[in-house]
């Protein structure tokens, strides 16, 4: 299981501009850190590096584990690692069954997986319908049913909260504690502070 | 039922990861607009329109008939390319797709399997009746329908190839077309080859044997170039 998240010297430029350079992190068990910056100061490139679905232009990111032997990224990535952008990767032609299955199938899952994502975010009564019918903070909830469904130690989340109302905001907030109370690890790219104790990484504004 | 305490995340494993994409591959296939129902339809009325283009007469289509049939199977396994990744690009399913536990190789010929299973079966069916209208003697019918099915794995190999490589281009359905036809050349060549051997009496098997020979080949290219094109498409 991922221990230890380790960045060191990161740089990362999408096309001609520079988001940052000579950036370092280490996240470990049971906590959590907290993205800041202006929009466009590259919070999103940042979780996108880590998750491996972008290539940093100098730097590491590296994995290890409770013993501090390096873990191999692709397993790292393909199996204990959640990424929940702004776009979900919901389709909307498919009920919200079929695609909180699909999901938790995919990223692999426990044996009651599925039931407890839908209880830990009221998913009952959304279950059989299309997803275009959901709203943005259902199709929220649904698409975080897979943190839970599949558990997997590393969490990178882009503005998780963003379209939730209040009821829900505290209820992932619950599902968050549980996470680094199970040793877990979230990183999170937030305007509003996360409602628990968290260290902050400011990536500051445009230059 | 009870709930095991502490449960240990169960890798989907390579059968059950394969088995769940592939499900979904097929069930956004035949949702989004019945595209393999449209493959057949554009494939009937192509060779319903060659017969009025060049005269209805028995004795100048019978000879064509299966080289139409193969041109009109290559056309139709274009039509519904575009959605393979270019949807998942757009609504972030390739990030979750690639966090997965299979590689993106894995997924890319999965999705050229769902591809040959939703759009390649059909057409392979719909194949001998249309060249059976054309004029094809009854005799080839089954060659015709084998030689369809080889043929539409390797349109959908290298389709999915192409789709990939079109990710993220604007008007990315007319460059797939642009890309893919060239490629499409060697079926074309193969599978109406056989057609020809076999109507003039000789045996179709070399020209079968290169037809999968290409699909071989089609298939292992579409892998790995096809993996590239989506990491780049996502960096």
């Amino acid at each position: 299981m991922i221990h230890t998240l380790s960045i060191s010297d990161l740089t990362v430029s999408r096309g001609e501009r520079l988001l940052f350079q000579g950036l370092d992190l280490r996240l470990q068990a049971g906590e959590a850190v907290v993205l800041t910056g202006a929009n466009g100061a590259g919070k999103t490139s940042l979780l996108r590096t880590i998750a491996g679905l972008l290539r940093p232009d100098a730097g590491e990111v590296a994995f290890h584990d409770g013993d501090g032997n390096p873990l191999d990224e692709r397993l790292a990535r393909g199996r204990e690692t959640h990424f929940l952008g702004h776009q979900d990767g919901l389709k909307t032609s498919r009920t919200a069954r079929q695609e909180l299955g699909f999901q938790c199938d995919w990223l692999g899952h426990v044996q009651c997986g599925m039931d407890d994502a839908v209880e830990a975010f009221g998913l009952a009564p959304l279950l059989d319908l299309e997803v275009r019918r959901l709203s943005a903070g259902q199709r929220r909830r649904l698409a975080m049913g897979r943190l839970v469904g599949s558990p997997r130690a590393l969490w990178l989340l882009d503005e998780p909260m963003a379209p939730l109302d209040a009821r829900w905001r505290a209820a992932f907030a619950d599902q968050m504690r549980r996470h680094l109370a199970a040793d877990g690890l979230i990183l999170a790219a937030v305007h509003d502070p996360l409602p628990l104790p968290a260290r902050t990484l400011d990536l500051g504004g445009l230059t | 039922m009870s709930r095991p305490v502490d449960a240990e995340p169960r890798p989907p494993g390579l059968r059950g990861a394969t088995r769940v994409l592939l499900e979904r591959e097929l069930d956004l296939a035949w949702s989004g607009g019945g595209g393999p129902l449209l493959a057949c339809g554009f494939f009937a009325c192509l060779t319903a329109v060659l017969p009025l283009a060049v005269g209805g007469d028995p004795r100048t289509l019978s000879p064509v008939a299966g080289g139409i049939a193969w041109l009109a199977l290559a056309l139709a396994s274009l039509l519904s390319l575009e959605r393979l990744f270019e949807r998942d690009l757009e609504d972030g399913a390739l990030d979750l797709l690639a966090l997965g536990h299979l590689p993106l190789e894995s997924v890319v010929l999965i999705k050229a399997l769902a591809q040959w299973i939703a759009v390649g079966l059909p057409l392979a069916l719909t194949a001998p009746v249309a060249a059976l209208a054309l004029g094809l003697p009854p005799a080839l019918v089954p060659l015709t329908a084998l030689s369809a099915l080889i043929g539409g794995a390797g349109f959908a190999c290298t389709g999915t190839l192409g789709a990939a490589l079109a990710l993220g281009a604007k008007r990315g359905g007319l460059l797939i077309a642009v890309v893919v036809l060239p490629l499409f050349i060697p079926p074309v060549v193969f599978g109406a080859g056989a057609l020809e051997r076999a109507a003039s009496g000789q045996s179709p098997a070399p020209a079968l044997a290169f037809l999968a020979a290409y699909v071989l080949f089609a298939g292992v290219i579409a892998a790995f170039a096809g993996a590239a094109a989506v990491r780049n498409a996502q960096g």
